[in-house]
């Protein structure tokens, strides 16, 4: 669960996170399940994560996107993703993924990542029609596999060729 | 369309038409969807995000929805016109900062817009004046199932849709209604409401982000978990949750009236003093005042007949609505004249504070909204 609040002080001696130049005046304090983290930005770098955001959605994204590099750091390696050659240190400069791939590839420093910051792991949501009726139909085609199979071993032809001429019809009718 | 039809009409949310309209300003739904097969805008190269935004434009514009569209890429729009639809909501920070290889498309009414290549492939959105969480995301689904027959998106089966940032992978849904609570943070209350609304795992934040003291007393709440819920539940609990936020911004309306009458009419006679005299009035000073103005039409200090000019004025002396007009860009001193200027010449007519009908709905403990 995340929270974020932000202030702006305006005479503070404390050095920007990102940058590790400038004096920061934009202090981030973020709580991910009890534990509280804080982020220290300067104007620029504020500006430059989308901070100022009106629209308010980048916030938290900035601040899960820096926790989440923090974790995957932790989780070591230098993987890089095959299909876009992403790699986890551009993950930690970024806080975003470079490819729907980088799912699979970062698949296990991830998964820890996003049990803290959702409700599990697990979508319960929408799925794309054409997905879902893909989906139906692979699973209705295993289904009939499996009921062949068990005509073929129970010498029962007759069934089984009716399964047969129904397979063909769901394989050639998409 | 042109831009100019899209600049100089406002659109249909900042109207005001909605459920709970004096206290919930606008709910809005976005979706973050990508293509399979390409890197995520922020990791594409160039050639990349071309390619991308020439697969996805022409099927957003074959949209049912987007029959009356408006469609532009990010580099043809200029720096004040992409701030102007900021400031509408229409697209985002980040949007307005892309150049080649973005575009937004969106319908006339303003309702509708989808941004092409912002931080995920497509940002989709849809937004409604008052509190109509349920409408606004049947209306940005139906648009999300159209495209998805035209569109692979990148879907995972166990993760669900996946975006760049893991934030919002799952349902890629941010739902979130802006809502109006002067009472609530001149009762200093409103801490408490976020801490409470902010352990329920939504978040809560201001217009501008200036931490709890939001500018202009508003206050965006939203869902923050994008897995392992729901759409339809994420929004059931928003919307509940806004229903008592309303509620408890009401009660405080009623107890500032019953307890604390001279602050509240100190607040609103000195925001209708000086918006009515100034002529320098910065950005937040200008949105704090006309909350003030705005409240004190809710609880009959002002005709209902000034809502719609007081609605205006908060749109209208954003800083990029404000330089829409002039020639040359402004400095911020300038921008601060001309801000105060329009303000008393719509106000010029605005009648003064009328204390005994708001003491009249105190008495008859009466807010509708």
């Amino acid at each position: 669960m995340a929270v974020a609040i932000w202030r702006q002080i305006e005479s503070a001696h404390m050095i920007c996170d990102v940058c590790k130049q400038n004096q920061a005046t934009v202090f981030l304090t973020q709580i991910v399940e009890g534990k509280m983290q804080k982020v220290n930005l300067c104007e620029s770098c504020s500006k430059e994560k989308g901070v100022t955001d009106p629209t308010g959605f980048a916030l938290a994204d900035l601040l899960l996107g820096l926790g989440a590099a923090q974790e995957i750091e932790r989780s070591g390696g230098t993987t890089k993703c095959p299909t876009c050659g992403f790699s986890q240190a551009d993950f930690k400069k970024t806080g975003r993924l470079g490819c729907a791939a980088c799912y699979d590839t970062f698949a296990e420093p991830l998964e820890q990542l996003l049990k803290g910051m959702h409700k599990g792991s697990e979508h319960v949501g929408k799925v794309p029609s054409r997905l879902m009726r893909s989906m139906e139909r692979e699973s209705h085609l295993k289904d009939l596999h499996r009921d062949l199979r068990k005509a073929v071993a129970d010498e029962n032809y007759e069934s089984a060729a009716q399964i047969r001429d129904r397979i063909r019809t769901l394989e050639n009718g998409h | 369309m042109p831009i100019h039809n899209i600049l100089t009409h406002t659109g249909e949310w900042m109207k005001g038409e909605g459920p709970h309209q004096k206290i919930v300003v606008s709910s809005r739904v976005r979706l973050a969807r990508n293509l399979r097969g390409f890197s995520f805008p922020g990791w594409a190269k160039r050639s990349e995000r071309i390619s991308i935004l020439e697969t996805v434009k022409p099927r957003v514009e074959e949209l049912p929805e987007m029959a009356e569209s408006f469609n532009v890429y990010s580099q043809d729009l200029s720096a004040l016109e992409k701030q102007v639809l900021v400031e509408r909501h229409l697209i985002s920070r980040e949007h307005a900062a892309k150049g080649v290889g973005s575009a937004v498309v969106m319908n006339k009414k303003q309702t509708l817009s989808i941004m092409i290549n912002e931080e995920d492939h497509l940002r989709m959105q849809s937004i409604r004046a008052g509190l109509q969480l349920k409408n606004v995301f049947k209306m940005i689904d139906k648009a999300d199932s159209g495209l998805e027959e035209r569109l692979d998106f990148a879907f995972h089966p166990k993760l669900g849709y996946l975006t760049a940032c893991p934030t919002n992978v799952g349902t890629g849904m941010r739902a979130s209604a802006m809502v109006h609570l002067p009472a609530l943070v001149l009762s200093e209350q409103i801490n408490q409401v976020i801490q409470a609304v902010n352990k329920i795992g939504l978040a809560v934040r201001g217009l501008y982000g200036e931490g709890t003291e939001a500018l202009g007393n508003l206050f965006q709440v939203s869902n923050q978990i994008t897995l392992g819920e729901r759409e339809e539940e994420i929004i059931e609990r928003l919307n509940k949750v806004i229903l008592s936020i309303i509620g408890h911004e009401r009660n405080a309306r009623q107890m500032l009236l019953q307890k604390r009458s001279n602050t509240l009419f100190d607040h609103i006679g000195r925001g209708y003093g000086i918006l009515r005299n100034a002529y320098s009035i910065s950005s937040k000073e200008g949105l704090n005042l006309l909350s003030f103005m705005k409240l004190g039409i809710d609880l009959n200090f002002f005709p209902e007949a000034w809502r719609q000019v007081i609605d205006e004025l908060v749109m209208q002396t954003q800083p990029a609505h404000l330089q829409k007009g002039s020639q040359a860009k402004l400095a911020a001193e300038e921008r601060d004249a001309v801000r105060a200027r329009i303000i008393r010449e719509r106000l010029v007519d605005f009648p003064r504070p009328d204390l005994d009908a708001a003491r009249g709905s105190a008495a008859a403990g009466q807010d509708d909204a």
